[in-house]
């Protein structure tokens, strides 16, 4: 359809894997950051995942069947939308919203979950295990492996489980097994060191579907070619519908697998200006954001070297946002290779501003978006209202907010 | 010649095998953790592993996590911990070695670790999220300094491999028992013994096992095969059971425990 200017769910979806690109080399490093720090155990699983994903980017059928599942059963291509009574109320630059709360499972996590479960498949692995914060990594993982018939076990944070209960509930019902993370600050970051414990075990017979463009090779650049199709399908939607490229993209940054996701196929449209959000939190004080991009500096964490809130002493430091799905120290190393070349650019929404931004959206739009999102939100609102009209701003809008309505009524004091 | 390669010299002379006995450092305090170095050196342990407690080590199963978060909530420092060992090294003959994160190392700086641990007297480093492929920095400087890099090879590392790590290592070849994480086990897996000696055959470098070993039957199934042999998670759940117990009573349990195994290859 491209160039027939036809509306966005008749475009046709972008072929999955991306257009060859100089980074990461081969042993998974985009500049100085990347790589593998992790035990030698688990060093012929990596490679063996990279052998079999490289093999299956080359292999028709394997971009055939992701396609088919990514059109009649997550739902693809997402709308590209224009928030015409939010644009009117900002008054600056048009906002459009990339629909990833549309997907199944209400988030853009399910791209990558496919993609791996696929790949588990071919590799004759028939248990998975994930890792999960806001629980829609766990959700889509849980429902990748429903419907391939895999068994499934996420590792979730005892405070994540408590503030995103909906999603520990239906990762449930979807057959999976939810192993409750008790150990260090009971968040993303603990439920990661478990999976990983698990997987030291379990290697031979288990697959680690990891949720973020972060991890040891080959886990940034494989997810980031899943998650890529956002990017692909908005660059030729913008180009179809609007005729022209968006002049800003803003997508929030946790471990980065959204915003990987849609600045990727954008990195060469040096015209686009490119910006990550990350959390806030309370305040910029150590241990009240999750912001490492903004706050912290590179080093070792999780298997890879990017930027992370460490101490003097190399051990990670606590963080805080309020959205569990970007309560995260570290961030995928191909993020601080883009701020280390000034490709793309980070800034930080705190938890009120997100709130806040939260409000507008569903008021404006009908929209409820997810707390994650919401931080992407706040700073494109921002940024259109210092442009002009004829400016486009486009928004991943990663995830739906459902899951986030009890936390919220909780921190409103209402009775929910 | 490190002080490492001196003591496998010695101990391949006399036909005895090593044993290294873990300890989490700053569990529950340094001055623990020297008395119990001190005394298990007395008592004969021939090298040790001194565990660098981190926040998130992945390759640990929950008796040594815990114990680092125990170290970690006490605010243990890595400059407190060289300090300690500076002490201690020269009242000891036996040689120490670290075991500890590339997080901590790298955020020292890898030059600057090395420096300061010869310094207090440390032979070694141990750096199980170090894979080979990584490791030419800190490789190159450990070198320099003779100052050993103890690679790990695991059982899922193909042969191939195994020998390229066997070409990078010095000191020793830590061979992981299991696929798996820290922690005592009932029984080591029946391949064991032929993985280890295959190994031998590939190199001249002495070979130690570790993970899961914690019982005399351990150690005498294991000893003939191996040159020495690394007991943790059974020596660090003992001092995480000692609650308010007198220290010395505790220290006195552990001696004994380490010397029922040390009977074992001697």
């Amino acid at each position: 359809m491209s160039g027939a200017g036809g509306p966005s769910h008749f475009a046709r979806i972008v072929p999955i894997m991306p257009v060859s690109s100089p980074v990461p080399d081969p042993r998974g490093r985009f500049g100085p950051f990347g790589g593998r720090y992790i035990p030698e155990t688990l060093v012929r699983a990596l490679d063996q995942l990279a052998e079999q994903y490289a093999a299956a980017n080359r292999d028709p059928s394997f971009r055939a069947e992701l396609e088919e599942l990514y059109r009649n059963y997550v739902g693809r291509p997402s709308p590209l939308y224009h928030a015409r009574r939010l644009s009117r109320k900002v008054g600056g630059a048009q906002i459009y919203l990339k629909r990833e709360d549309l997907n199944h499972t209400g988030s853009h996590k399910i791209n990558n979950t496919l993609g791996q479960a696929l790949l588990t498949m071919r590799m004759g692995k028939r248990r998975v295990i994930a890792e999960t914060g806001a629980g829609q990594h766990g959700v889509a993982t849980a429902t990748a492996c429903a419907h391939f018939g895999l068994e499934c076990v996420v590792y979730m944070g005892e405070e994540d489980i408590r503030r995103q209960r909906p999603n520990v509930f239906s990762m449930r019902l979807l057959g999976a097994e939810v192993r409750p993370v008790g150990s260090g600050s009971r968040t993303l970051r603990d439920a990661i060191n478990e999976a990983m414990r698990d997987w030291m075990s379990s290697v031979e017979t288990t697959h680690y579907c990891l949720g973020s463009v972060m991890g040891p090779h080959p886990f940034p650049v494989m997810v980031r070619d899943f998650q890529s199709v956002i990017g692909r399908e908005a660059r030729e939607q913008c180009l179809d519908q609007l005729g022209r490229l968006p002049d800003l993209i803003v997508a929030c940054v946790g471990g980065g697998s959204n915003a990987g996701g849609i600045f990727f196929p954008f990195i060469d449209d040096k015209q686009v200006a490119l910006l990550g959000v990350e959390a806030g939190g309370r305040s910029t004080r150590p241990g009240d954001h999750a912001a490492p991009l903004n706050f912290g500096r590179p080093g070792i964490l999780h298997g890879s070297y990017s930027y992370v809130m460490q101490d003097d002493d190399g051990q990670t430091c606590p963080v805080h946002s309020i959205s569990a799905g970007l309560d995260y120290p570290g961030v995928g190393p191909e993020h601080s290779y883009w701020k280390e070349i000034g490709r793309a650019s980070y800034a930080t929404a705190s938890d009120d501003e997100v709130l806040e931004a939260f409000d507008v959206l569903a008021r404006t739009e009908g929209i409820i978006a997810a707390l994650e999102s919401s931080h992407a939100v706040a700073k494109a609102i921002d940024e259109a209202a210092r442009r002009p009209a004829d400016q486009i701003v486009l928004v991943n809008l990663s995830g739906r907010g459902d899951k986030d309505a009890a936390e919220i009524a909780r921190l409103r004091g209402v009775e929910f | 010649m490190s002080s490492i390669d001196r003591l496998f010299e010695r101990l391949r002379a006399q036909r005895r095998k090593a044993l290294m006995p873990f300890v989490t450092a700053g569990d529950p305090d340094l001055d623990f953790t020297e008395q119990l170095i001190g005394r298990l050196a007395n008592r004969g342990a021939t090298m040790f592993e001194v565990g660098l407690p981190y926040s998130d080590p992945i390759a640990d199963g929950p008796v040594i996590q815990a114990s680092y978060t125990r170290a970690l909530d006490r605010g243990v420092r890595l400059d407190d911990i060289l300090a300690t060992l500076g002490r201690l090294a020269p009242r000891i003959e036996t040689p120490l070695v670290t075991m500890g994160s590339y997080a901590i190392i790298h955020r020292y700086g890898p030059a600057a670790f090395v420096a300061e641990a010869k310094a207090a007297g440390v032979a070694g480093a141990i750096v199980p999220d170090l894979p080979v492929e990584e490791s030419d920095e800190l490789a190159a400087i450990c070198r320099r300094e003779d100052f050993s890099l103890i690679q790990l090879i695991t059982p899922t590392t193909p042969p191939d491999r195994a020998r390229r790590i066997a070409e990078k290592t010095t000191g020793f070849i830590y061979y992981v028992s299991v696929t798996g994480i820290t922690g005592e086990r009932n029984k080591l897996p029946p391949a064991l013994v032929d993985q280890v000696a295959w190994l031998r055959e590939q190199t001249p470098l002495p070979i130690c096992i570790g993970f899961g070993i914690s019982r005399p039957e351990h150690v005498r199934a294991l000893a003939p095969v191996a040159d020495g042999l690394i007991v943790g998670s059974a020596i660090v759940r003992r001092v995480a059971q000692a609650g308010e117990r007198p220290r010395n009573e505790v220290l006195s349990e552990i001696e004994q425990y380490v010397g029922e195994l040390l009977a074992e290859v001697n």
